[in-house]
């Protein structure tokens, strides 16, 4: 099917409104995830010949009705009960407004329902792209280098573990936590769509701009928390350096070395703007303080130029207020430019014994940036390598491999 | 993260089992199968003809010489393999753990490379 980019832009935008209308009016979450599917298709098939309709939105809810209404049907005589009860609910009647207001609180609730904590990670990232980002479980397994029945089948999973979950805001006991996995979840697929693969895709399935809309459309429903703030502007201002952090044939670039006049000027000033608000206006956050980091960096005409010393102050707090070791790594690294190379390393051994870092490559690349630093070439080349062997990414492998071999 | 899973086998000792020694080690691994496939871990995998069946290609000053059998020389062949996408190395291991010839033999879980890269 071939849609224009603007319908396409469309359809994707109402997915949650109209899932999120469907399931707060019928229930049925997995049912309704269907009918709205459905509903898309048609319109997909439909809209290209007959036109676009008046009211998109009037349109898809009414079709994933019909369509809901006729699985319910078919479902079972409790089922029959339930949609003819529900069939007598007029949704044309319904105030437009209202329903509007409730449309950004949906794709909110529609993110607490697919980040459910009783999901695994693969299928709260599945969930979320298909319910509430409308992308085809397809497009899903492709983004994932999976085939579509394994997605499909993960999608369809998750869907029946929620089949009796509320469509309704987590109470405000669980709140802030169930918070932080759907920020987390958006933070997950951000990275995964972080890769190497060069220039600015337009893909559908590009897996980091669905992230920043997603991210966008919780920032919309609580634009004063500033975790979501800080979120959004992380990934601004990561993704800022797209274009500038890979050769035309894909090899990585380093932050040192990039062509800073590539960096997408719009995108740091929108993640500047964000972070700086949430700052000033909010209780400080993990989000926050690493987008304040990427900030930094994104402010600096050049690496030497960086503000590195307070790149180490906010990893300070960073390393306080959510202790980990790829923290304590990249705080070594900071610490390395504001006072030499052999303090860095002095950072680093905090991590020595460290079993969540005993077999990640990211421990001996450091180690290894430290050491070259520090003018031992041999023993830099030793933890490039380590790192090379370590690694399941092929260009990180190729990087460290060609540093390695640099130093030989 | 995607695993690949090599199954390792010695076919002869599966020619000297019984029919009902055959059918329930293939009962088990429809059951594990279906397990993956419902869980949405499955990817891929097959299963590799004999060993007898393999022919092995060395190019040497430009001449491909071809040989028939394996590479390796040895009792134990790879028999065929699974690729899961858990949601981690344990999760792998357990499946592999699970697998009717890691009673008999070995699976070796490996991981598979991908193009994802963090900053550097």
């Amino acid at each position: 099917m071939t849609l224009d980019r603007s319908t396409e832009d469309l359809l994707r935008q109402l997915t949650p409104q109209v899932l999120g209308a469907l399931t707060r009016r019928y229930g049925h979450f997995d049912l309704c995830e269907d009918a709205v599917q459905e509903a898309l298709l048609a319109a997909a098939t439909q809209w290209p010949s007959s036109g676009r309709p008046d009211s998109p939105r009037g349109w898809l809810i009414t079709v994933a009705s019909r369509r809901l209404v006729d699985e319910l049907r078919a479902d079972s005589a409790r089922a029959r009960r339930e949609a003819n009860a529900a069939v007598q609910a007029d949704f044309v009647a319904a105030p437009a407004d209202a329903e509007r207001m409730a449309d950004s609180d949906d794709t909110l609730t529609l993110l607490f329902l697919c980040c459910h904590p009783s999901l695994s990670g693969p299928s709260q990232l599945a969930l979320t792209l298909r319910a509430v980002g409308g992308l085809t479980t397809l497009e899903i397994a492709r983004a994932f280098f999976v085939p579509e029945s394994t997605m499909a089948q993960r999608i369809s999973r998750a869907k029946q573990r929620l089949r009796d979950a509320s469509f309704a805001l987590p109470p405000p006991s669980e709140y802030p936590a169930r918070l932080q996995v759907v920020l987390h979840v958006l933070y997950l697929i951000f990275n995964e769509g972080y890769t190497t693969s060069s220039g600015p895709s337009l893909q559908r399935s590009d897996l980091t701009g669905e992230a920043i809309r997603l991210a966008r459309s919780v920032h919309r429903a609580l634009p004063d928390d500033g975790e979501v703030s800080g979120l959004l502007a992380l990934m601004l201002l990561t993704d800022s350096r797209r274009l500038a952090r890979t050769t035309p044939d894909g090899a990585l670039v380093p932050l040192a070395d990039q062509d800073r006049s590539q960096w997408d000027g719009a995108a740091i000033d929108e993640g500047v703007a964000l972070v700086s608000g949430a700052l000033e206006r909010a209780p400080l956050g993990p989000y926050q303080l690493q987008a304040a980091i990427a900030a930094l960096h994104a402010s600096a005409p050049s690496s030497d130029e960086t503000d590195w010393r307070q790149i180490v102050a906010l990893y300070d707090l960073l390393g306080r207020l959510a202790p980990n070791p790829m923290v304590t790594l990249n705080q070594a690294v900071a610490v390395a430019m504001v006072d030499g190379p052999a303090a860095g390393l002095e950072v680093l051994a905090q991590l020595d014994g460290d079993e969540r870092l005993a077999e990640h490559h990211r421990l001996d690349a450091v180690r290894g940036h430290l050491l070259e630093l520090a003018g031992s070439y041999a023993d830099a080349r030793r933890s490039y390598l380590a790192a090379a062997r370590r690694t399941t990414s092929i260009p990180e492998q190729r990087y460290l491999q060609d540093r390695a071999a640099a130093l030989a | 993260m995607k695993y690949l899973l090599l199954i390792y086998n010695n076919p002869a000792t599966y020619e000297a089992m019984s029919e009902g020694e055959r059918n329930e080690l293939f009962g088990e691994v429809e059951r594990i199968m279906d397990e993956l496939k419902g869980s949405g871990e499955f990817v891929g995998g097959q299963g590799l003809a004999d060993p007898s069946q393999s022919k092995t290609v060395r190019v040497r000053d430009g001449v491909p010489a071809v040989t028939d059998g394996p590479y390796a020389e040895a009792k134990e062949q790879m028999g065929g393999y699974l690729i899961v996408d858990t949601e981690t190395v344990d999760r792998a291991v357990e499946i592999a753990a699970s697998w009717p010839d890691a009673k008999h033999f070995a699976l070796e879980v490996r991981p598979i490379m991908h193009t994802a890269g963090a900053d550097v």
